[in-house]
């Protein structure tokens, strides 16, 4: 036992005596006033969890009788997260070892440098807020106020400024904008997850087909790429949905048909490095074939920069996707989308500002999180980087 | 120089063509066609059949495509169907507009990206770099049409209006027909302001935090050293020997960020009902005006290779180890 049980143990006999109930009680407490961020963010994950099945009982009792999809889903995130802090309190947070503010990397970790991303402030400031992102989206039909399409007493309560009732406001149809605002972070979290799934995908296919091809079929697909790459994805974008009926799917499979260069690209040039790597001709030579060499060598070796470019690619396609609902052309109203809640707001902005305001925070905080989780594991995986350019 | 000049101009022709033949097929083979605007059950299926004649889309689709290529190399465009005038015309009108909206948003893009890099890494880690890194990365993150949106009211509100007049859309007041030469300049320039801020304050912030890194990389050099040893000013170390070198790599995030910038054009101009390519672009969409959607389109892609080829020649002119070609 080295720091961390030290630190625990100190903090347990200044607040009375040391005790495992404690941990069941509060976990991440002890952690917590051991000065360790990630208690605090299972603490805090804890009593939001416990506050919501208080306050919000009955919403959650609901789900039995007369529960959709999402219901469930929230349900299930629900007990899950509830199961899991005491579990990550004892196993994760006061097993592991404190790191030293200089601690030194373990051999053979992988190209990721783990401990350079935990001590990345930035990093982690990213991924505390996507993590409540993620748990928000989630618990959405929990934590709304209202429904996102209900329309109460239309014309008592359209246009209504935050208030304790509505804390921002409502629309032109009486709707509450928290709520649409909520529901809005369910669509553009899985239209952005979804879509980069896509062009990670197909970019890893293309860029791996072309660099262990070669020859004509490499110059060819990297001749289409650039082609590809000289529209302005915008531009590609509304050309593309305005041609046919938008809709949910239609708008995620477009976002990924036209983002999937940049993965190409890099995974290109990754395969044209390691195919070069004495593992590789070893297993070349040992007369394995080309399919089992690119999936079981090249393409685990040639995944880590693109795991940086798929982050910080979901929150290009979540800034994408609200241009697009935000000219119309993407997620259709009445679903709530950031776009097409700005895009509502856009006419009545001098005296309900808040209908256009609200929704671009979130755009705002959505992509800064994925930006600097992006950025965080781009500096863990570039030594050059985590050693004092950031 | 010459010859790197000509390769490189030669490796656009393909690429030109490329992006004709992908709009080309890209909206002929969606379904619906300009004619779905005119569906009226009041209109008879034989007059929309002669309407499709007339527009020339019965033809099989190679000799459209034949014709489609022939007007580019005669730069007549063919007709707008919602406009009733030459494609030409139109976005004659048009490009003009947006051209002055992106070289002002990228003039002052890469000046302001870069003048806010070099403070950053001139004081590394001060509360000063540290509140313009959060900023840069928060600004990064925002998008246009929200900024504009945000840029609006903040200068509708009573007390910012009252001291900062600046229009929010169009090119041009009312009256600017009757003002001086100076008066019209001025006017140009005011409504400018917020496009020029809501297109390009993002891709400052990613030129900025470009630039700090890059300017942080040459800045602990050995020669900048030599430089401080030999008694020149900070002033003088920074601003010609740093900043030389620092300036490479910055060029070249000319060529990523033109795509960004052309793309936002498109949202911008609809916020600020600035006239240009972009709501010509959406508004033709929308009118589902097939050649001016072509054109358009293209049009978008042969700036984006324009600017490329401009920003590749200029890292030529100030690296010229590029020339030189090292494999290239």
């Amino acid at each position: 036992m080295s720091g961390a049980g030290a630190a625990g143990r100190a903090s347990g006999r200044a607040s009375g005596r040391p005790s495992r109930w404690l941990d069941l009680l509060l976990p991440g407490l002890r952690a917590a006033r051991a000065g360790r961020a990630s208690g605090a963010a299972v603490l805090g994950t804890w009593t939001l969890l416990w506050g919501l099945l208080l306050l919000r009982g009955a919403r959650v009792a609901a789900t039995f009788r007369s529960g959709g999809v999402d219901d469930w889903v929230a349900l299930a995130t629900l007990a899950l997260g509830l199961a899991a802090c005491p579990i990550a309190a004892r196993r994760w947070l006061e097993a592991a070892p404190r790191e030293d503010a200089g601690g030194s990397r373990a051999a053979g970790s992988g190209p990721v440098d783990w401990a350079a991303f935990a001590r990345h402030r930035q990093a982690s400031v990213g991924l505390v807020l996507l993590g409540a992102l993620l748990l928000i989206a989630l618990l959405t039909p929990y934590l709304a106020p209202y429904d996102p399409n209900a329309q109460h007493a239309v014309v008592a309560t359209r246009f209504l400024p935050p208030s304790a009732a509505h804390p921002l406001g409502t629309d032109r149809f009486g709707r509450d904008v928290l709520s649409r605002a909520l529901y809005g972070a369910r669509i553009s979290l899985s239209i952005g997850f979804v879509a980069v799934a896509i062009a990670v995908s197909v970019g890893t296919l293309v860029g791996a087909g072309a660099g262990m091809a070669g020859g004509l079929a490499d110059t060819v697909s990297m001749r289409g790429v650039d082609l590809l790459l000289s529209f302005p994805r915008l531009v590609l974008l509304i050309a593309l949905v305005a041609l046919f009926e938008p809709s949910l799917a239609l708008v995620t499979l477009v976002l990924g048909a036209t983002g999937w260069m940049g993965t190409a690209r890099i995974v290109r040039g990754q395969v044209l490095s390691i195919r070069e790597e004495d593992y590789v001709q070893a297993a070349r030579a040992l007369g394995f074939g080309r399919w089992r060499i690119l999936t079981r060598h090249v393409l685990p070796n040639a995944l880590t920069p693109v795991i940086v470019a798929a982050t910080l690619g979901v929150g290009n396609t979540i800034l994408a996707e609200a241009a697009l609902s935000f000219l119309g052309l993407g997620v259709q109203p009445p679903t709530a989308s950031w776009g097409n809640m700005v895009a509502s707001g856009r006419d009545v902005m001098l005296h309900a500002w808040w209908i256009a305001a609200f929704p671009g925070v979130a755009i705002v905080l959505t992509v800064v999180s994925f930006n600097l989780v992006g950025d965080g594991l781009r500096d863990a995986l570039d030594p050059r980087h985590a050693a004092g350019l950031r | 120089m010459v010859r790197y000049t000509g390769r490189r101009l030669l490796e656009a022709v393909p690429l030109l063509l490329g992006i004709v033949t992908l709009t080309f097929l890209l909206l002929h083979l969606a379904p619906g066609d300009p004619t779905t605007a005119y569906f009226n059950p009041n209109i008879p299926p034989d007059v929309i059949e002669q309407m499709r004649r007339n527009l020339g889309l019965d033809r099989p689709l190679p000799v459209q495509y034949l014709d489609w290529l022939r007007s580019f190399f005669t730069g007549h465009f063919g007709y707008s169907f919602s406009q009733h005038r030459p494609v030409a015309a139109v976005i004659g009108d048009a490009l003009p507009n947006t051209l002055l909206l992106s070289a002002v948003s990228l003039v002052l893009i890469f000046v302001v990206g870069c003048a806010v890099g070099i403070v950053q890494a001139v004081r590394q880690y001060s509360a000063l770099d540290q509140a313009l890194t959060v900023g840069a990365l928060t600004l990064y993150s925002v998008p246009g049409f929200w900024l504009g949106l945000m840029l609006i009211l903040l200068v509708s509100t009573p007390w910012v209006s009252s001291w900062l007049h600046l229009p929010i859309s169009g090119m041009t007041s009312i009256d600017h027909e009757f003002m001086g030469p100076w008066g019209r300049a001025l006017d140009r320039v005011r409504h400018l302001v917020l496009p020029v801020i809501a297109l390009g304050l993002a891709s400052a912030a990613g030129v900025a935090r470009y630039m700090r890194g890059a300017m942080l990389e040459v800045i602990h050099q050995d020669y900048i050293r030599t430089a401080r040893a030999k008694g020149l000013s900070e002033r003088r170390v920074v601003l010609r020997h740093a900043l030389r070198n620092a300036l490479l790599p910055v060029v070249s995030l000319l060529g990523l960020y033109l795509p960004l910038l052309f793309g936002g054009t498109v949202v911008i101009e609809v916020v600020f009902s600035w006239p240009g390519m972009g709501r010509l672009l959406y508004n033709s969409i929308l009118a589902r005006d097939y050649p001016v959607v072509m054109a358009a389109t293209f049009l978008f892609g042969a700036l984006v290779v324009a600017g490329n080829l401009v920003s590749d020649l200029l890292y030529a002119v100030v690296d010229p180890r590029v020339r030189y070609g090292e494999g290239r």
